[in-house]
């Protein structure tokens, strides 16, 4: 971690919970103070735009860009929302954030909601982050006692609310659209025509960014567009970025590092390598609907740009890794994939709806050992269906498929081929449930022993 | 046995509050559920009745969500991960070790009306491999050991339920 400087994640101690005096000490809200007396909300928008802050749900838009969607003659109210639905498998990063730094959050949120000109922020959190929620409720309360949210913040003109909104649970609701019917106490189909930025949540501007995106404002305005851009590793990169590891790691958890660090870096350095006895196979680099890499991959930049220029199909996502190691058939972790992507399918379009299931009893076939030759070019062609689907998830489900079949088609064909899967391995339900010995815990820096509850 | 009228006016003031009353849709179904034990046919009434929402409106969301139960449930709900990560750690095992601990399978309640176990999708705690939740709140990584004492402790000390169930 040489080298590098954490900002929004000062520690990953998922049980210190930064105070508010702990957050102003680090020059919180200070930003916030400085521009309700001196900037006009274009010139924060400015700033954003200026530093390149990239998305960081995993679609890596600009958010300077989305931000100058909303037109400024825009209609009132208008509101922001902060996206900690986070049910992507393998990913984790937000968890940490908030459980560290909710008021980073909070203060990107206030001032997204003052660039904006918006009079109210949610914070959409999904169930199992109960804990989080309570934190960030804590830290919601101690925001207002010290008059940095609510009416007439600091004493300016300016007056900005935030409201918690608990999810009750379904992938889908992390989708920008999806997302603003679940608020509305809707079921959260995706579909929605045109911009959230015209009409969004009741038919009003509406900003929809993810939390870690907005934790960033703060610093950036504080220290401007130019100290954030330097912060990546090239231009197209700027920026810091959380990376979650987990899997088959020596210290699986969340690393802030500069945007764009390699994936070999990440997953060697900071994760501290493979289990002792365990060979690196392959990784899917951020979250489930993304494609596999392989050792060859590891000097790749993990950012947008290096990543699409990959290849088709391939994409950051939100940069959580998850490792395979040598003992991992592919075709099961991409069965267990799909098996996810067909039951979160909100059912809305066709091809998501019939298609993912399909695509699991063909996968399910061929990890049986039951797969028919003709069953590649039949996933193949339900992965192009895909492409027809109303939203992003169900291409992104097709992802870790067409990867499996295109990178490492000869594992595939192995178990049609032997009517079984080729590698050696112990029935599931015979493996001693213990904790992988060797796995370090990032909080104690010790070996990690069953330690429940989390 | 209808909402208590503290906890009714509560809803209402919420409900006042919000931009719209079915904002408030979620919160009220999570506590009728906390109330009745589950989404009962009459929660449902009720629900539409405190939000100016049809039944069918609730049920379309009822049935969509994974922590809302149209069914009985117990009153500690586990919820196993079964997604890539917690799958390679073992979930296969944590669940059979459940069912076999409290004899039932996956879906079913015990007896005694305590535990209900359902499969659940990545849980965001892959760092802590295998993870099951207990009313939301986390538990991993999982060993037979450490699941007999959380189910012993669950059972000595009936801890308060967590929010979210």
């Amino acid at each position: 971690m040489a080298g590098s400087q954490s900002f929004i994640l000062h520690n990953r101690l998922e049980h210190q919970t930064m105070t508010l005096d702990e957050y102003r000490r680090t020059g919180g809200y200070q930003g916030l103070r400085e521009l309700l007396n001196h900037e006009a909300p274009e010139n924060i928008k400015k700033t954003v735009l200026d530093s390149g802050l990239q998305g960081r749900g995993g679609a890596g838009f600009p958010a300077g860009k989305k931000w100058q969607l909303l037109p400024d003659d825009a209609p009132h109210p208008r509101y922001i929302v902060a996206n900690t639905d986070e049910m992507e498998p393998g990913t984790f990063k937000d968890r940490l954030l908030l459980s560290v730094n909710p008021h980073t959050v909070i203060e990107g949120m206030i001032i997204a909601g003052y660039a904006n000109s918006a009079q109210k922020g949610y914070f959409f959190i999904r169930p199992s982050y109960q804990q989080v929620a309570l934190k960030f409720e804590k830290a919601l309360s101690e925001a207002r006692a010290g008059g940095f949210l609510g009416q007439k913040i600091l004493g300016s003109d300016f007056s900005f609310e935030i409201v918690v909104h608990r999810s009750a649970g379904r992938y889908i609701c992390g989708e920008a659209k999806g997302l603003i019917h679940a608020l509305q106490g809707e079921r959260p189909h995706p579909n929605i025509e045109g911009h959230l930025t015209e009409e969004g949540l009741w038919g009003r501007p509406t900003i929809v960014n993810n939390a870690e995106t907005l934790a960033y404002v703060p610093h950036i305005v504080r220290n401007g567009a130019q100290w954030f851009r330097d912060l990546g590793k090239h231009d197209k990169a700027p920026g810091n970025k959380i990376y979650s590891v987990c899997g088959r790691v020596r210290r699986p958890g969340v690393f802030e590092l500069p945007f764009g660090t390699s994936l070999g870096e990440i997953i060697e350095e900071h994760a501290g390598g493979m289990l002792p006895g365990y060979e690196f196979k392959a990784c899917l680099p951020g979250g489930a609907s993304t494609r596999y890499l392989t050792k060859e991959f590891f000097h790749v930049e993990m950012d947008f740009e290096s990543m699409s220029k990959i290849g088709p199909g391939h994409r950051l996502g939100t940069g959580a890794i998850m490792v395979f190691d040598h003992t991992c058939c592919l075709v099961a972790i991409t069965l267990n994939l799909i098996q996810f992507f067909a039951r979160e399918s909100c059912g809305w379009c066709t091809p998501c709806r019939e298609g993912l299931p399909y695509m699991e009893a063909l996968l399910a076939a061929i990890a049986r050992g039951e797969g028919e030759a003709d069953f590649l070019p039949r996933l193949q062609e339900m992965c192009r269906h895909m492409r027809n689907a109303y939203c992003a998830f169900a291409l992104g489900a097709a992802s870790p498929v067409q990867g499996l079949m295109e990178d490492f088609e000869d594992e595939v064909k192995a178990h049609i081929t032997h009517k079984k899967c080729p590698l050696e391995h112990d029935d599931p339900n015979q493996w001693p449930l213990q904790p992988m010995p060797g796995i370090e815990d990032l909080e104690t820096g010790n070996e990690r022993h069953p330690s429940c509850p989390i | 046995m209808m909402l208590p009228e503290d906890k009714r006016e509560q809803l209402q003031t919420q409900i006042l509050e919000s931009e719209a009353p079915r904002e408030e849709a979620i919160n009220v179904m999570f506590a009728l559920q906390k109330h009745y034990g589950y989404l009962s046919d009459e929660a449902v009434s009720e629900a539409a009745h405190m939000l100016g929402m049809t039944t069918l409106e609730i049920e379309e969301l009822a049935t969509f969500y994974d922590f809302l139960y149209r069914e009985p449930v117990g009153t500690y709900v586990i919820h196993v991960c079964d997604s890539s990560i917690c799958w390679m750690y073992g979930e296969e095992t944590v669940m059979d070790y459940l069912s076999k601990t409290l004899a039932i399978a996956p879906g079913e309640t015990t007896a005694d009306g305590l535990f209900t176990i359902l499969p659940v999708c990545c849980v965001g705690y892959c760092d802590h491999a295998p993870v099951m939740l207990i009313n939301g709140k986390p538990y991993g990584p999982l060993t037979p050991d450490a699941i007999d004492s959380i189910l012993l402790d669950i059972r000595l000390n009936h801890p308060e339920c967590e929010e979210v169930k």
